[in-house]
């Protein structure tokens, strides 16, 4: 196990040191101790490295990931995993705003709450969240999916194209061209395989899936008031 | 009996509106029509004070030439020196600017790299991602950051030459954009990871940062994924140049691209272009005044884009503070976009060569801002480069023609005393002294 301490070195030297990781490397295992908040902690990674954070993080926690497992004993600030292209990150307390914003690939899983635009624009990355998430999530989903165990706030997936939606409790208030649909049997396999991923004791049968209407994949001047 | 008086009797000549012109009219009938507004590609049509309003003094007993075919005109300006450990040097102060594969088909692109490079300065890729023929024939190619973040990956944003932020564009201060689905073909909807065929919209403001503040925090995550490597320009559409300026620099900005209503747009609305945004002129001097006022001029570059046409443009533009110049639609045109060539194609299409702006339609007769394979191929990427080569050193030449003629032996060297203003406007937006006086609109003293 590797150890850094943030108070001692600097962010700079840290993310150096774990963008010098390959796939072959066998320092694999990383501990971040001092966070504090600080932004952009384990950002770009692209090897398949494990790092513990102790403590909260700033903005953009381990942004950009590509194949490292990033597990952070503490909150996390705004934009938490963006554009996450494949790994993991798990957060054991809540998640501020953006959470796994246009993420591309990978399971971010949130063991507490997600506050608004959890899951903007996403590409085809996996979001679990354990708890309740904020309004406007999964505005302009583009595809992956989003499992929350909890609550959803307002205007759900507002304008979203071709990702999955799944909430256990209640929702405030769909978004445009977001409505309720079908859990087929191919929505359950992959709800019940990202709750066991991420850890989520949550029944999937009592989960309800929200996807696309797809009226406003084209410009239909009928629709004028839905823009 | 005939009355023949009555022929002499005058008659009213009709007199068409000013106010409701043909064109409104036209433009009434097709929204009533229709009901849905126009969308087309390009930037402002209408005419707005311009560099065509600035006139070079050129040298005489107060100021002494240089000779035009022997001394040397330096045009090389090195950009984002602020942070970065590897910032852009540039033969000329002209880059290409962004300019996205989908609304430009992959030779167009390949076309522009190959034209820049063999120019000896950059391009910039678009939304929609970077693809490979862009950065094969680009030595330096810039990767524009967006609020879509369609095929945004960090493997690209690590293997660019610098990192522009978009936050606006001159077409659309404010607007984000729109692909029809006629031009999200399969690897355009691959890259985006979108369906095919779906009307594609790009957000107007980033997913994952709102205002200066959080835009100093990205900065610094982009910073830190490449290395502290490569300069992070910040482009901003022309609305409060000064006031944006001076908060890109906050956030920490190494360059400074600031886009006027003239530069151009794939397609977003007619109404938007025309009536949302500042002139280019408008825009230089409060940029440039507020890098002055943060003592930072010249150490983070200033980036123009917006209707720069020819060498004078480029000399007018660095004349009033900028640092080098981007052009969008020029380039376009350089490669063929317009070409009279294919006059009885745009006939078809309802239009005529130099009017063609529904670039968003996917029918482009030239085979550039298209993604059908049949009008692609009418282009070739060797020879658009070529030309997009030519048409750059022109561009130079004229500068440097103009620098020289000033008694500048740099590009860089001309300054807002080497020019006067044709109009009242553009003495007033350039702040240079209306031709024959030595006072402009807002100068002290009048």
């Amino acid at each position: 196990m590797q150890t850094f301490d943030l108070e001692a070195g600097s962010l700079r030297e840290l993310n150096e040191m774990l963008h010098a990781q390959k796939d072959d490397t066998n320092q694999t295992a990383w501990e971040i101790v001092n966070a504090k908040g600080s932004h952009a902690i384990a950002v770009g990674l692209d090897a398949p490295i494990e790092v513990t954070i102790k403590g909260s993080t700033g903005y953009y926690c381990g942004g950009m990931n590509k194949l490292a497992t990033i597990i952070i004993h503490g909150s996390a600030g705004p934009g938490v995993a963006e554009n996450m292209m494949s790994g993991k990150v798990v957060i054991e307390g809540d998640a501020s705003q953006y959470a796994g914003a246009t993420g591309h690939g990978g399971l971010l899983v949130i063991k507490g709450n997600a506050s608004s635009r959890c899951g903007i624009s996403m590409k085809g990355i996996d979001i679990v969240v354990h708890g309740n998430i904020g309004h406007m999530s999964a505005f302009m989903a583009q595809s992956g999916n989003l499992v929350v165990c909890g609550d959803a706030g307002e205007a759900l997936g507002d304008s979203l194209y071709e990702a999955n939606l799944f909430v256990r409790g209640k929702v405030k208030t769909l978004g445009a061209d977001c409505i309720e649909k079908e859990i087929l049997p191919e929505h359950m396999e992959i709800l019940k395989d990202l709750l066991k991923q991420a850890g989520a004791e949550a029944n999937p049968d009592e989960f309800r899936r929200y996807g696309s209407a797809r009226k406003l994949y084209n410009f239909d001047v009928d629709n004028v008031a839905s823009y | 009996m005939k009355d023949d008086r009555q022929s002499f009797v005058s008659q009213t000549v009709p007199i068409q509106s000013a106010t409701f012109t043909n064109e409104v009219n036209a433009e009434i009938r097709r929204a009533a029509d229709t009901g849905i507004y126009d969308i087309r590609g390009g930037g402002a049509k209408r005419r707005v004070p311009h560099f065509d309003d600035l006139l070079f003094l050129g040298a005489s007993i107060s100021r002494y030439p240089l000779e035009g075919y022997r001394e040397s005109c330096d045009t090389r300006v090195v950009l984002g020196t602020r942070h970065a450990k590897n910032p852009i040097e540039l033969e000329i102060p002209v880059t290409i600017a962004g300019m996205s594969f989908g609304s430009l088909s992959g030779p167009a692109k390949e076309a522009l790299g190959r034209g820049a490079s063999a120019a000896g300065t950059s391009t910039t890729t678009g939304d929609g991602g970077m693809t490979e023929e862009e950065r094969g024939h680009s030595t330096k190619l810039i990767y524009q950051y967006l609020p879509s973040r369609y095929g945004m990956n960090p493997d690209d944003l690590r293997r660019a030459d610098a990192i522009e932020i978009v936050i606006g564009q001159g077409a659309k201060p404010g607007g984000g954009g729109m692909l029809l689905g006629q031009k999200i073909s399969d690897r355009v909807a691959e890259m985006r990871n979108l369906p095919m065929g779906i009307d594609q919209r790009s957000a107007c403001r980033h997913p994952d940062w709102t205002g200066p503040d959080d835009l100093e925090i990205k900065i610094l995550e982009l910073r830190e994924i490449t290395g502290w490597r490569v300069p992070i320009y910040v482009k901003i559409g022309g609305t409060r140049p000064y006031f944006d300026t001076t908060l890109a620099v906050k956030s920490g900005a190494d360059v400074v691209v600031l886009d006027g209503m003239q530069g151009g747009t794939a397609a977003t609305q007619d109404v938007f272009i025309e009536h949302v945004g500042l002139p280019t002129l408008a825009c230089i001097r409060p940029a440039v005044q507020a890098l002055q006022d943060l003592g930072l001029h010249r150490e983070v570059q200033l980036v123009i884009s917006g209707g720069v046409r020819t060498g004078a443009d480029v000399a007018k533009a660095l004349a009033l503070g900028a640092d080098a110049v981007a052009i969008g639609t020029a380039a376009l045109v350089a490669l063929g976009d317009n070409d009279p060539k294919w006059e009885s194609e745009y006939q078809k299409l309802g239009t005529t060569a130099g009017a063609y702006d529904d670039w968003h339609e996917g029918q482009d007769p030239a085979g550039i801002t298209t993604q059908i394979p049949e009008l692609m191929a009418r282009f070739d990427p060797i020879e658009g480069g070529r030309r997009l080569k030519n048409y750059l050193k022109v561009l130079t030449l004229e500068a440097q023609t103009i620098a020289r003629a000033c008694g500048h032996n740099r590009l860089h060297n001309l300054e807002p005393e080497d020019l006067c203003a044709l109009t009242m406007e553009a003495a007033a937006m350039a702040r240079v002294p209306l031709a024959g006086t030595d006072w402009y609109p807002g100068k002290a003293g009048f």
